[in-house]
């Protein structure tokens, strides 16, 4: 499955500047393991010690946040667009 | 503490223009007055002053470090009568006052002893941002984030908004002359609509919930070169904006600290922000110490944050959000976990009320106090009163409530529910027989 990945600023310096890489998996869980693979350290960023998504980033797989759908089990179809973004507050 | 990030330290210069190696804008000398770095709050990591805000090492949010000098109540009081009066403690340039903005703050902080009889607290107060500009608190945080973006030379002024944010990030940039572009949830509330409309020819309606435009504002915010998200990019200067309420708050009630404080949540940037405020005039000697509680209000409709609370753990699961406060429909708070620890720190709450509970309490504060809140004030004073049924809040102890904006931005939440008693002929009979008389 080759999925499109969108690169925040701060995780640009991971993909030589690129704003948007392509990436392989099933699942999130597989896109991240295969980012890694080719821009080595990103993963470190995203999750925590745990290895689940650290608590102020958000990854969407289309337009959802995965978190309301299967976090990194998250199924990527072939041509899914992925989008790696911090968290950031509005509102009161 | 790490030692700054030297690949985004920024050097002075003249503002506007940026930096060949780094990539970063030259900032001229003083442009973030007492301001010193960002600092991530989860990991501690510093990087240079910027228009960052998310921390490189664990997505954690920037905030802005400081080196205060000594500030006395005098030098305060000297000040303007609004939010500038406070610039030795927020991120602005000491001739801050000489930049075209909106004049925010220093708004009313009212006595009130109707609203207190009626819900049995024996000393409260009604700290009402509704008198600011564009009428919200949210003319605090634009004028601290427009004088980021002018530091940073940035050519667009932009922002995600529930609505409040918009007009004022439209206001604000009109008066500055510097070209905005606002966006929100296109079923946004029309008169908030009309609001921004009014100061800017670049309104955009996104369809989707105020998460999505969220997401929207951060994607262009990494594309857009020179563009300032006063909420997103240069969200650490914005928020301390919101500090001017806390510092308000204990000046107007004579440089002391009230016992209790209940504040609308939608990201939590306003509470977290208000208990920052509190600390820092202890620490600068400007308030005695004494403990206080900090209570948090949202709208049940959209209640991560309470529900975490009521729950007793301390990871939110996102909801999405259903409620007529959509100024605090945010349904992913980034900051909702600092809420959960300062609430339960200083021996507060969080709670959350229906929406018909929103609508009575927007009746009961204009009927007591005379005050016309929006549906987040609504939510605050409904939330106020069930804390008082409930028993968690001590009726004995002096209370502030925030009033975050004007009713008459949601005026559709309350026009099905209150209008004339009668419909009457002019005659003085008519009249008797209504039993008004």
């Amino acid at each position: 499955m080759s999925v499109s990945v969108r690169i925040p600023t701060i995780l640009r310096t991971y993909t030589g500047g690129e704003s948007e890489v392509t990436a392989s998996g099933a699942t999130l869980a597989d896109v991240i393991d295969d980012l890694e693979s080719n821009h080595a350290g990103i993963k470190a960023r995203v999750l925590d010690d745990n290895g689940r998504l650290r608590r102020f980033v958000n990854v969407y797989v289309g337009n959802e946040d995965v978190r309301f759908l299967d976090d990194l089990a998250t199924p990527t179809p072939d041509g899914t667009q992925v989008s790696v973004i911090p968290a950031v507050a509005g509102g009161c | 503490m790490s030692a700054v990030v030297a690949e985004q330290a920024s050097t002075p210069g003249t503002p506007g223009t940026t930096d060949s190696t780094s990539g970063t804008p030259r900032l001229r000398e003083g442009a973030f007055g007492n301001a010193t770095s960002l600092a991530c709050r989860e990991c501690g990591h510093e990087v240079a002053l910027g228009p960052h805000y998310a921390c490189p090492e664990c997505f954690g949010p920037l905030e802005i470090a400081y080196d205060f000098p000594a500030v006395t109540r005098e030098e305060i009081e000297a000040g303007p009568a609004n939010i500038w009066r406070y610039k030795a403690l927020l991120p602005v340039p000491t001739d801050i006052e000489t930049s075209p903005n909106m004049e925010p703050g220093f708004t009313r902080l009212l006595k009130a002893d109707n609203l207190g009889r009626t819900l049995g607290i024996d000393n409260l107060w009604v700290k009402d941002d509704s008198t600011n500009p564009t009428n919200s608190f949210k003319d605090r945080v634009v004028a601290c984030a427009l004088s980021a973006a002018r530091e940073f030379g940035s050519k667009v002024f932009a922002c995600p908004s529930t609505g409040n944010l918009a007009n004022a990030v439209a206001a604000a940039g009109a008066r500055a002359g510097i070209k905005t572009v606002v966006f929100i949830p296109s079923n946004l509330e029309q008169p908030k609509q009309v609001n921004s409309a009014v100061y800017t020819d670049s309104l955009v309606a996104v369809n989707g919930n105020y998460d999505d435009v969220n997401k929207l504002a951060s994607e262009i915010a990494g594309e857009e070169d020179g563009w300032a998200f006063v909420n997103v990019n240069v969200r650490p200067y914005y928020a301390e904006g919101s500090k001017t309420l806390g510092y308000e708050i204990a000046e107007q009630l004579g440089w002391r600290l009230p016992d209790q404080v209940v504040i609308p949540v939608a990201s939590g940037s306003q509470l977290t922000k208000v208990h920052k405020a509190f600390q820092e005039l202890i620490k600068l000697g400007l308030v005695e110490e004494k403990p206080y509680k900090v209570y948090g209000a949202q709208a049940t409709g959209c209640s991560p944050v309470s529900v975490a609370y009521k729950d007793g753990v301390d990871a939110i699961r996102p909801v999405k959000p259903d409620t007529i406060a959509k100024s605090l429909a945010i349904g992913n708070p980034a900051d909702g976990i600092y809420v959960l620890d300062i609430c339960r720190e200083t021996g507060g709450a969080i709670e959350d009320i229906s929406d018909d509970e929103v609508r009575e309490a927007i009746v009961l504060l204009a009927r007591t106090e005379g005050i016309f809140t929006e549906t987040a004030g609504g939510t605050t004073v409904g939330v106020l009163k069930k804390l008082v049924e409930t028993g968690q809040l001590d009726t004995s102890l002096e209370t502030v409530v925030i009033n975050t904006g004007h009713g008459l931005k949601t005026l559709d939440a309350v026009s099905g529910s209150v209008g004339p008693v009668a419909t009457i002929d002019p005659s003085y009979a008519a009249f008797v027989a209504t039993g008004l008389a």
